[in-house]
């Protein structure tokens, strides 16, 4: 049976209507809708009865405003709405992250293996090569095939962190250009997912530790904080890229190739060299700091560039709120522009 | 009128690119005058017709114009419209995915969209799992979805498969979780786009008396859609956008009949985007070359009055030696291209003998029961096995009128009367 649902107010009907049995219900359907008014205006001190200016002062129901100006135009607004949506998030991101994880893993053989593979695909022919002398990488505190691995694994949670954003807004687009809910759940969840997957590639690196007898010196406590920073910066990056990328695929096609040519860019493979070009183009890296000081709070305990470490790992914090406003803003508009 | 006040559009304007390339390079330049907040602020309304609109890049347009309305709790507006007209974009930008280019909107209470069912759904998690996912997108919390669950389940009507990946379920299965979800929340605003033309009739209805029961709760509703039965039934007020623009806000009836003035303008001018203009199809070995309706003289008419007898006559010219017993089928649609009446000289039981040179074929209606509407008919001629289409045409329109205060699709004849003593009617 379909409802009644001619406003009985508003249309003026002539009583000459017809109307089919089941909407022979006009007053059944004027009380119910009078009800619900009657209760709402008790609730609330009588709202509906009162001018519509002090309805909205009462912010007895949310308000939502849609204008076409900018939200910097009231940064402090701005600001509290951001830290509300990160906190209404939480739920969702996490809900997001257990569905993605959990399909992914029960559509696969490998499973949690699979995070294992990229670091060992990367360092593997390093060390291959290495120990039969066609290449030659001198100078590591510890035997080359732990050094390279190290950073192999420790170069993934930085690679990881900057796919991340495009990644799972990309797989989000559908739900993002049909559904409004708060978009930072989708980059929170990709956050918990390059977490999952950082902690399982934990125990490849306590196995590669274990293996090669490296004992971890005090500093060890730190290498959280360097792990930490890795993703902070990582993520800051895929994050200012994440609106251009999702206007132009570009950006999806160049970032596997760029990050493997940054990774032979940065001392990952290699300890720093000290001379020459290379030695200019190390120092000046800010990823440069952020691998050695993370391998050598894990590895050796003798830390040298903590200052820079701590200049990019601040600078990468007030860029993250950044990325986010930016992230923010644009999100309507590339939902305009890719429709659905 | 004294519901507050739930969704206010003031002089709300959004372009659009008909470009790709330019439309993702618009989009770049737009983020990055969002950055600046001392972007020249934008006011006023977008220039009229005749004045340059400088405000428009190339390859832009409005793509809705100058919209303005106001809907009050417990209200339902129904949006209307050719395809392009702008109903979708106009839906985004109350549910705050899209910016407006122009003019504010104020949505006051929580806000509910029926507008892609089981979005988020995963193929390959279960039913149940899927329904903590959506749930969650659509802002319910795990403590809100454990409470809903059982009723979630109960309305999808899908017990058996609950627990089976969502891969597995038909799409009819999908649109029904999907549904189920979506309307477990007790929205203040419901925006819906075109979806309560899913599932079985079943189903149907019961997404309608969910509808219902939530309109009775003060949910005041958005809606989009091309049935236009369902949209006059449904909704006390239409907005009717016309190249963007509002071309008609006002009682159900009013927009409605006003479009359908318009599609029927369009059926007999130019539009041949709009699928009503004559169309010929078949094997063509037998063609109708000339059809109308007459009166009882026998003379062509354009209109009559509901219930005065009309007959549509066909002259057919032959192109095969001969057809024996072909069979004749007719549907009389109404403007919005539901049948009125579909019918065939096979169920009537009528054998129409052997078709050779030139003839004339009618259908002879002694009441025409159609009420204020314009009959377009459609004929086909089919060989007497109904395997090969001989012939498949329509175009030929007929007006009947009616009485203006009747709704009905047909007008049946009746009489009414009252019993003082005891009610016959069982007491509800």
């Amino acid at each position: 049976m379909q409802p009644t649902v001619r406003d009985p107010i508003e249309s003026i009907q002539p009583p000459s209507e017809f109307a089919p049995p089941d909407m022979v219900r006009p007053r059944a359907d004027l009380a119910s809708q009078t009800e619900p008014r009657d209760l709402k205006s008790a609730a609330t001190g009588d709202a509906s009865k009162s001018p519509r200016v002090i309805v909205k002062a009462g912010a007895d129901l949310p308000v939502t405003v849609y204008t076409p100006e900018s939200p910097l135009r009231h940064p402090a607004r701005m600001v509290r709405e951001m830290f509300r949506d990160l906190l209404a998030s939480r739920e969702l991101a996490w809900r997001l992250f257990v569905r993605d994880t959990s399909a992914q893993y029960r559509q696969s053989i490998l499973g949690l293996l699979w995070a294992f593979i990229p670091p060992l695909v990367a360092a593997l022919p390093f060390v291959f090569l290495n120990s039969q002398g066609i290449i030659a990488i001198q100078g590591t505190a510890i035997p080359y095939a732990a050094f390279a691995m190290i950073g192999a694994i420790i170069w993934q949670v930085f690679v990881d962190a900057l796919n991340s954003p495009l990644t799972s807004v990309m797989a989000a687009k559908s739900m993002l250009t049909r559904i409004n809910f708060p978009r930072e759940a989708i980059l929170l969840s990709g956050l918990l997912q390059v977490l999952f997957r950082l902690a399982i590639r934990m125990i490849l690196l306590v196995a590669v530790c274990t293996w090669f007898q490296i004992a971890p010196p005090w500093t060890v406590l730190l290498f959280p904080i360097g792990v930490f920073a890795l993703v902070v910066v990582g993520f800051v990056v895929g994050l200012a890229l994440t609106p251009l990328g999702l206007l132009y695929s570009d950006v999806q096609q160049a970032l596997p190739i760029g990050t493997t040519f940054l990774m032979f860019l940065t001392p990952v493979l290699y300890p720093p060299p000290r001379a020459g070009l290379a030695g200019a183009l190390a120092s000046w890296n800010p990823l440069t700091p952020l691998m050695t000081v993370t391998r050598d709070w894990l590895t050796t305990g003798n830390v040298n560039p903590l200052a820079s470490f701590a200049a990019v790992t601040g600078v990468a914090l007030i860029m993250l709120f950044g990325g986010w406003i930016l992230y923010r803003l644009s999100m309507p508009h590339i939902v305009a522009r890719i429709g659905n | 009128m004294t519901g507050e006040v739930l969704v206010t559009v003031d002089g709300v304007s959004k372009k659009f690119c008909r470009s790709l390339k330019k439309s993702l390079w618009y989009g770049a330049r737009d983020v990055l005058s969002e950055l600046n907040p001392f972007a020249r602020a934008k006011g006023g309304k977008p220039p009229g017709n005749g004045a340059a609109d400088t405000e428009l890049r190339p390859d832009e347009f409005w793509a809705v114009r100058d919209v303005s309305f106001e809907l009050r709790r417990g209200e339902c507006l129904g949006l209307i419209g050719r395809n392009g007209a702008g109903k979708t974009t106009l839906l985004k930008m109350l549910n705050g995915l899209v910016k407006p280019d122009r003019g504010s909107i104020e949505m006051r209470g929580r806000v509910g969209a029926l507008i892609a069912l089981g979005a988020g759904f995963n193929p390959v998690l279960t039913g149940r799992e899927n329904i903590y996912v959506n749930g969650s997108i659509l802002g319910l919390s795990k403590r809100e979805i454990d409470e809903k669950i059982d009723a979630i389940i109960d309305f999808a009507d899908i017990p058996q498969f609950i627990d089976s990946p969502v891969q597995n379920y038909s799409s009819g299965m999908q649109v029904r979780l999907g549904f189920a979800v979506a309307s477990s929340l007790a929205p203040d605003i419901l925006l819906l786009d075109e979806v309560l033309a899913v599932g079985d009739m079943g189903f149907q209805s019961k997404c309608y008396n969910r509808l219902g029961q939530l309109r009775k709760a003060g949910t005041a509703f958005i809606l989009v859609s091309h049935n236009m039965p369902q949209i006059t039934k449904f909704c006390g007020k239409i907005l009717y956008l016309k190249g963007g623009r509002v071309a008609s806000f006002g009682p159900a009836d009013q927009s409605a009949a006003l479009l359908l003035k318009d599609m029927n303008a369009c059926s007999t001018d130019d539009c041949s985007s709009l699928d009503t203009g004559p169309q010929e199809a078949g094997t063509l070995s037998c063609v109708v070359t000339k059809a109308y309706f007459s009166n009882t003289n026998g003379d062509p008419v354009a209109e009559i009055s509901t219930g005065e007898p009309v007959t549509l006559v066909l002259c057919y010219r032959c192109h095969a030696e001969h057809i024996m017993n072909p069979v004749l089928e007719l549907v009389l649609r109404d403007q919005t291209g539901d049948a009125l009446f579909h019918g065939s000289s096979r169920m009537a039981g009528i054998e129409l003998g052997k078709f050779r040179g030139n003839g004339m074929l009618t259908i002879a209606f002694p009441h025409m029961p159609a009420n204020n509407m314009k009959l377009t008919a459609a004929i086909a001629l089919w060989d007497s096995a109904m395997h090969e289409l001989i012939y498949w045409w329509r175009g030929v329109t007929l007006r009947v009128n009616g009485d203006p205060n009747s709704k009905g699709r047909v007008s049946i004849h009746c009489s009414w009367k009252h019993q003082p003593q005891k009610a016959t009617l069982t007491g509800a």
